[in-house]
């Protein structure tokens, strides 16, 4: 069989191989690199950027951990630029798994000297309300009533002793709306639904797969902003001033990208070759 | 009456979710949250269907020894631990330090992880399969697909940073990709699915479509 | 008296009153008091103006907005917050209670409290922070004039969705028109599927090789339109699978999906003639989790080694997963879905794949039922209409004779 035959035929798993060490082979590297923020990136910046200090913002952790490594530090980077500006933050999810991964972003946060110092106190200066089954149809409750929604948080204070939920009734109490999402229930169903049928000034981030579905509603201004996969991750630290994984991942990925396309190449070459000697 | 009740109920629902979308005035405020939260409560009820379903023939296939079967052991290994640590833990079972939790973070959350980032490899060898220019349009989305994987990593910054500053073709082309032709087409095609669903939704409402009750029409 | 000792009184005056500025206030009230009144009344910002308290639009009567215009010390930063507080009407002993407030900057609030039939007068306290002696902040506010009495009141017809009740009502006259016509014996044409019409060549590919045929609903409940469209397929892949007596393994991911599907398949091998040959397992649910399900097909696959793979319905990130695994064991794969974000996936490693709609319209295409073709056509001419409506707004937009987005949002709010 000759060598392009072979090409056309080559087993996947060298492709396995050689993707897995692209992606692997980079995280010992260590490499400086400018990174261009687009609009998307910078649309829901400048929308928090805006916020007076005492704001209130909704981080809704719609995602699991299949989806943190596109995910996490998106959350990461906003949570600690929240507090960097004394944005008050209401953590609540509608996958199970998200206020999880919320309490990992607080976390990171507070390993944050500047942050470390403001001495922040639960339900003065965020709160997690937790996780709440029903999809579209929370969002839809949380339209009318919050404490319907959520009537504990996840440590079970009931709703009424937060303080900082104190003149919370709805999303006309809040600022603005930060939503994470890997899927369904995610940014489409926050569109719809909060920001279609309740006004609220939205902002998302997508995995890479998600994103493009997100376009859309990009260029009709019901989002102001969308942070896609690493690369909106990557730029959204560099923009808040907290570079982190998003950054230090973006090089394992363009080696991926780069096998993709040699691959990809390879097999057009390997395709025209052998459809010339078939002729 | 077999069919013809589960008819008049799905008319009747599907009619009344159409009309409280349009009427904001009590009763029909309540509608969606009511009937959504009826077919949660059910939901959450069949999930014993399926997970005692799962059960049932897993154990019959240990019985029989059938093909594979011991697939089906680590099944009921895996069901039973899961089901016992659960009730075990009582009310606070997801709560940091319970064996609920233990499951949950070492073997649960490391299995998902790994089926998906297969998708890495995945993404890889299927493209390679798919993305040959056998045609304009194929050329077309062969040429897409490089611009935006080049644009939305760092190849910008490899080709043209050691020459000229701030030079970033790659991820403009990029981005107009993003939100020109990519914007149009999503359109077009959630167009399409809206149309689409309404014209099955009216179907099933006026009971003209009647398969997924079961058989013929 | 000498200069010196002038002097010396002086100093001693000038020191006795510093020391009573410092001294506890409640010792000296008549000298620090003057002092704190004059830094509070400094600092103290003038009132917001213009308080309008206004029943929400299009709501079920739970909300009154309430708007004002901005101090005119705002943009000076002499506002902290503004507290916006509320009155009822007619109850003579009533006092004012805050119910919101709004950053340095905010216009308005939302009063989500208000009792129903009952009308609130409002007012909004413009507040700032004036330094005390002691070093620390008091409160100072400005309140301003008195709202209008304001009520809520629930609507009966949401105006927001006129647009959308319009286009309804359109399309909704457009199906049953067309099915009136199909009904009536009027032949409609529809275009050539591929994929569906390849259901027959991928079944009977099963049936040669004495191989099974998998068939995935998805992986959505049965609120989702695209299960119900993915279960209604499977009825007539069923039917064949009994005619040509091929083995059906129908892996779910939700009980409610198994159940449907159960008794779907059981009508199929009924109305083939074959009740015999229906098992109850065929149709058999695994897990509703997203990659626990795709980890179970994917073992069952690599094992089983199915010659037809069908996936009809709702997917995610697991339709590649499934795809890729289908395809490297050489089995024949259609694919449909009315997800955008997984249908490259499917076109790539899938060899049919019905592309949004074309999902939906499978089950008319394959049944050839003049009413659900009917319901088709009235769909595409929609479709058409929308495209016309669509054309026309951008050529008006774009030659600038009109400003169509400020017609849909002047309609929309």
């Amino acid at each position: 069989m000759g060598f392009w035959n072979k090409m056309l035929m080559i087993d996947r798993r060298w492709i396995f191989l050689l993707v897995g060490l692209s992606l692997l082979i980079p995280m010992f590297l260590s490499s400086d690199f400018k990174l261009s923020i687009s609009d998307e990136v910078r649309g829901i910046f400048d929308a928090m950027e805006k916020l007076p200090p005492g704001s209130r913002v909704l981080m809704t952790f719609d995602y699991d951990p299949p989806s943190a490594p596109e995910l996490q530090p998106m959350a990461d980077a906003a949570v600690r630029y929240c507090f960097k500006k004394d944005l008050k933050i209401i953590i609540m999810g509608l996958w199970p798994q998200g206020p999880q991964q919320a309490e990992m972003s607080l976390q990171r946060a507070f390993e944050v000297p500047e942050i470390a110092a403001k001495n922040l106190q639960y339900g003065v200066d965020y709160v997690n309300l937790g996780f709440q089954a029903g999809n579209e149809f929370v969002i839809q409750r949380m339209g009318t009533d919050f404490k319907e929604a959520f009537p504990k948080d996840v440590r079970g204070t009931v709703y009424e002793d937060i303080p900082m939920l104190k003149n919370v009734k709805n999303f006309s109490n809040v600022d603005f709306v930060f939503n994470l999402s890997a899927g369904y229930p995610g940014t489409v169903e926050w569109v719809q639904i909060a920001a279609d049928r309740f006004d609220v000034l939205l902002g998302a981030g997508n995995t890479a797969v998600q994103a493009p579905l997100a376009y859309p509603y990009l260029g009709g201004g019901q989002l102001v902003g969308l942070l896609g996969g690493m690369r909106g991750g990557a730029e959204f630290e560099k923009v808040t001033g907290f570079k982190a994984k998003a950054t230090t991942f973006m090089l394992s990925q363009t080696f991926a990208h780069g096998i993709v396309i040699f691959f990809v190449v390879i097999g057009n070459i390997a395709y025209f070759m052998t459809r010339g000697r078939q002729e | 009456m077999r069919r013809e009740i589960p008819l008049v109920i799905t008319s009747v629902v599907g009619i009344a979710f159409v009309i409280q979308y349009f009427i904001p005035h009590s009763p029909f405020d309540r509608f969606e949250q009511l009937f959504s939260d009826w077919f949660f409560i059910i939901a959450a009820c069949a999930i014993w269907l399926g997970a005692l379903n799962l059960l049932k023939l897993s154990i019959i296939k240990i019985q029989k020894k059938k093909k594979d079967w011991q697939y089906a052991v680590i099944i009921v290994a895996s069901w039973l631990a899961m089901a016992i640590a659960g009730f075990a833990g009582g009310r606070d079972f997801q709560i940091p330090g319970t064996g609920f939790d233990w499951l949950y973070v070492n073997i649960y959350t490391p299995l998902s992880a790994t089926m998906f980032a297969i998708l890495a490899f995945f993404v890889a060898s299927a493209s390679y399969r798919a993305f040959r220019a056998r045609n304009v349009q194929a050329t077309l989305l062969l040429l897409a697909g490089f611009l935006v994987m080049m644009g939305r990593v760092l190849f910008d910054d490899i080709l043209f940073g050691p020459f000229v500053q701030d030079f970033t073709p790659l991820s403009d082309i990029s981005s107009f990709i993003m939100n020109y032709p990519n914007l149009a087409g999503q359109r077009a095609i959630m167009i399409g699915i809206a149309l689409g669903t309404v014209s099955t939704a009216l179907r099933i409402m006026l009971g003209i479509e009647r398969s997924y009750l079961g058989g013929g029409d | 008296m000498k200069t010196s000792t002038l002097l010396a009184l002086l100093l001693l005056l000038l020191t006795t009153s510093a020391f009573g500025i410092i001294v506890d206030e409640d010792t000296t009230d008549s000298i620090s008091a003057p002092v704190s009144m004059v830094t509070e009344e400094a600092v103290r910002p003038q009132p917001a103006l213009n308080v309008i308290g206004k029943d929400t639009p299009n709501d079920n009567g739970g909300s009154i907005q309430v708007s004002w215009d901005l101090s005119p010390d705002d943009a000076k930063g002499m506002v902290a917050r503004y507290d916006v507080e509320r009155k009822p009407v007619g109850a003579p002993d009533s006092q004012y209670e805050v119910i919101g407030d709004a950053t340095a900057g905010g216009t308005s609030i939302t009063d989500n409290y208000p009792e129903s039939g009952k009308s609130y007068v409002y007012r909004v306290a413009a507040v700032n922070f004036a330094p005390t002696v002691a070093g620390g902040k008091v409160e100072v506010t400005s309140f301003s004039a008195e709202s209008a009495p304001a009520k809520a009141s629930a609507q009966w017809f949401n105006t927001n969705r006129t647009v959308v009740l319009i286009f309804a009502i359109v399309l909704g006259f457009l199906i049953l028109w067309y099915i009136a016509q199909a009904k009536a014996g009027k032949e409609l044409f529809i275009r050539r599927i591929a994929g569906l019409e390849a259901v027959d060549e991928a079944v009977g590919r099963a049936t040669e090789m004495g191989k099974k045929i998998f068939y995935i609903p998805g992986t959505q409940d049965m609120e989702n339109i695209q299960t119900i469209a993915g279960v209604t397929i499977l009825g007539r892949v069923a039917k064949l699978a009994a005619e040509y007596e091929t083995q059906l393994d129908v892996p779910v991911s939700r009980s409610l999906v198994m159940v449907t599907a159960r008794e779907i398949v059981k009508e199929a091998y009924l109305n083939a003639g074959r009740p015999d040959a229906f098992n109850e397992d065929m149709v058999h649910y695994l897990t509703d989790d997203q990659f626990g399900y795709a980890a179970a097909i994917d073992g069952m696959v690599v094992r089983e080694k199915p010659a037809t793979m069908f996936y009809m319905g709702a997917f995610y990130a697991e339709s590649l997963i499934l795809a890729e695994t289908g395809n490297s064991i050489g089995a024949i794969q259609i694919a449909g879905t009315a997800m955008p974000a997984q249908l490259p996936f499917f076109v790539a490693a899938c060899d049919y794949t019905l592309i949004g709609e074309e999902l939906f319209a499978a089950s008319a295409y394959l049944s050839k039922e003049p009413k659900l073709l009917g319901s088709l056509k009235g769909q595409d001419v929609g479709k058409g209409l929308i495209l016309v409506v669509i054309l026309i707004g951008v050529i008006i937009q774009t030659l600038g004779v009109y400003d169509v987005q400020s017609l849909l949002n002047i309609v929309a709010e």
